[in-house]
């Protein structure tokens, strides 16, 4: 019986991977669209958004099969609120790399800016962020999910700074002010992005220690090993 | 037997809970994440206590706290000394040939192995009920006055207010109200040990010791059982042995988990079955072994 659970639990494990996989893709390709200009690239993450809701739906389901038929405890209970949670965290993201796709839409019909939005670097440092917070599900490994959260901070200064940027072009008296507002929603759900890949690796914490910090997390990064 | 002296260097469970006290050089396990409520004093208490059958030491210098009034579940492999502890209590284990005991073992703080302490007494006020529900072949009035004419009530008035109130407070009267002199023992298993509960209050214990209670009724049987648990709680103080851990998990304050007489882990109920302290009460309950 035992054995059967941890079989499920291990295929549902594997599940989660698969869907942060298409997910991450999704965010890659979607700001891919925005540097740009690809209308095509940004409707293929659109048209590809309607498989991860299913996957979500899925997943959802099978973990409350697990609830009703095995009733974890302990460990197991832990893994099975974590994904489930960490299963919403990842449909979410799926929904902002949508997002981005349709203000690649609208960039794609208006004249490149010659300023420099660095997304290919905030892209790079959130997709990561994602990747390690599921790896850290996969590997049971509380020590890499808390650098997760560390690394959030970075995100936000670059979110900042590209509001910094848009605030400083907008003084200037800049008349493209609808494509930067764009630009800057596409930071904006970058940082959200970065948000719910330390909601992720928070939920990893939870399932390892038992210990729910996502309100207090600062009392726990910045002292890891 | 006399208590025996604190060795310590005796090595113990490694990793033991957090919450360690100590009275007279004894430590002492209270529960981890016990709500500080000053009605929860404790009602038995064990200090180093040992129960051999002959040379066997079936449970092993275990020290704890259990709390007035509230319900505490013992968990733990076949063999682990769960009903050996219980039985201690209430000193059922005397009728056991060549059982002996050592450390101490405490109701409301007077050891009852002690030689003041009158069993009969004790046994009124720990009742116990155990797994195989075990009505006396009399009326299911006289099942239940039996215990307070032995202890002297004989006015029939008082007699049938004890067993009405004993009947509705085991959830039972309704049931049987208009039959009380039918024999108990045409009483379903269910109702059969639901009579037993209600034999044991019958008595005005202050604890209650459950044996596996519902180990051999259908799941509906179950169910009246854990609410009838649910409703005692507060009123009574409940010690229940079980092997099946989601009742633990549904129907106790508490939690004590025995691993070949020794004490592993005792806590909050909801901690120890979401997060447990030791690795081993997590590799037993969640079924990894055991």
């Amino acid at each position: 019986m035992v054995r059967h659970l941890q079989r499920e639990i291990e295929r549902l494990k594997k599940r989660v991977l698969a869907l942060c996989a298409d997910v991450e893709k999704n965010v890659a390709m979607a700001t891919r669209a925005v540097g740009e200009q690809d209308k095509e690239l940004a409707q293929k993450v659109i048209d590809s958004d309607l498989g991860v809701d299913g996957i979500e739906v899925e997943i959802e389901e099978e973990c409350l099969k697990i609830l009703a038929l095995h009733q974890p405890v302990a460990i197991d209970l832990r893994v099975i609120i974590a994904i489930l949670k960490i299963n919403n965290d990842l449909e979410r993201i799926g929904d902002l790399a949508v997002n981005i796709a349709e203000r690649a839409i609208y960039l794609a019909t208006q004249k490149p800016l010659a300023d420099k939005f660095d997304f290919p670097t905030m892209t790079d440092k959130v997709t990561a962020m994602l990747r390690k917070g599921v790896d850290a599900l996969v590997s049971m490994d509380a020590t890499a999910a808390y650098k997760v959260c560390e690394a959030d901070d970075e995100v936000d200064e670059l979110n900042r700074h590209m509001y910094n940027l848009v605030d400083s072009l907008i003084s200037e008296g800049r008349k493209e002010g609808h494509t930067l507002m764009h630009l800057l929603s596409v930071s904006r759900h970058l940082e959200r992005i970065a948000d719910h890949a330390t909601n992720i690796a928070e939920d990893v914490i939870y399932m390892i220690t038992g210990d729910i910090v996502r309100h207090h997390i600062e009392d726990y990064t910045g002292s890891v090993q | 037997m006399e208590a025996v002296a604190q060795d310590k260097t005796q090595a113990e469970p490694e990793g033991m809970a957090e919450k360690r006290s100590a009275v007279g050089g004894v430590e002492f396990v209270q529960p981890l994440n016990a709500e500080a409520d000053t009605d929860r004093a404790p009602h038995v208490q064990s200090r180093e206590f040992s129960i051999f059958y002959r040379d066997n030491e079936a449970v092993k210098k275990v020290s704890l706290d259990i709390l007035s009034r509230c319900v505490t579940a013992i968990i733990g492999p076949s063999g682990c000394g769960k009903s050996t502890f219980l039985r201690a209590i209430n000193r059922m284990n005397d009728l056991i040939p060549g059982s002996s005991t050592s450390g101490r073992l405490l109701f409301d703080g007077q050891d009852v192995y002690g030689k003041t302490i009158d069993v009969t007494v004790l046994r009124k006020k720990v009742g116990m009920v155990f797994q195989k529900p075990n009505p006396f072949p009399k009326s299911i009035f006289d099942n239940i006055a039996y215990g307070p004419r032995l202890h002297g009530t004989t006015n029939r008035g008082e007699l049938r207010q004890v067993v009405e109130r004993s009947l509705q407070q085991a959830a039972l009267w309704d049931e049987v109200k208009d039959r009380l002199e039918q024999n108990a023992l045409g009483l379903s298993g269910g109702q059969q040990q639901r009579l037993c509960i209600a034999r044991a209050l019958a008595v005005e214990p202050e604890i209650l010791l459950m044996d596996e209670p519902t180990s051999a009724l259908d799941p509906k049987a179950t169910a009246r059982i854990e609410d009838l648990v649910s409703e005692l709680r507060g009123t009574y103080t409940i010690i229940i042995v079980t092997h099946n851990m989601q009742q633990a998990a549904r129907v106790s304050d508490f939690t004590v988990f025995l691993y070949e007489g020794v004490l592993i882990e005792y806590g909050d109920t909801r901690q120890l079955f979401t997060n447990p302290t030791e690795k081993h009460t997590e590799d037993y309950i969640t079924g990894r072994f055991g």
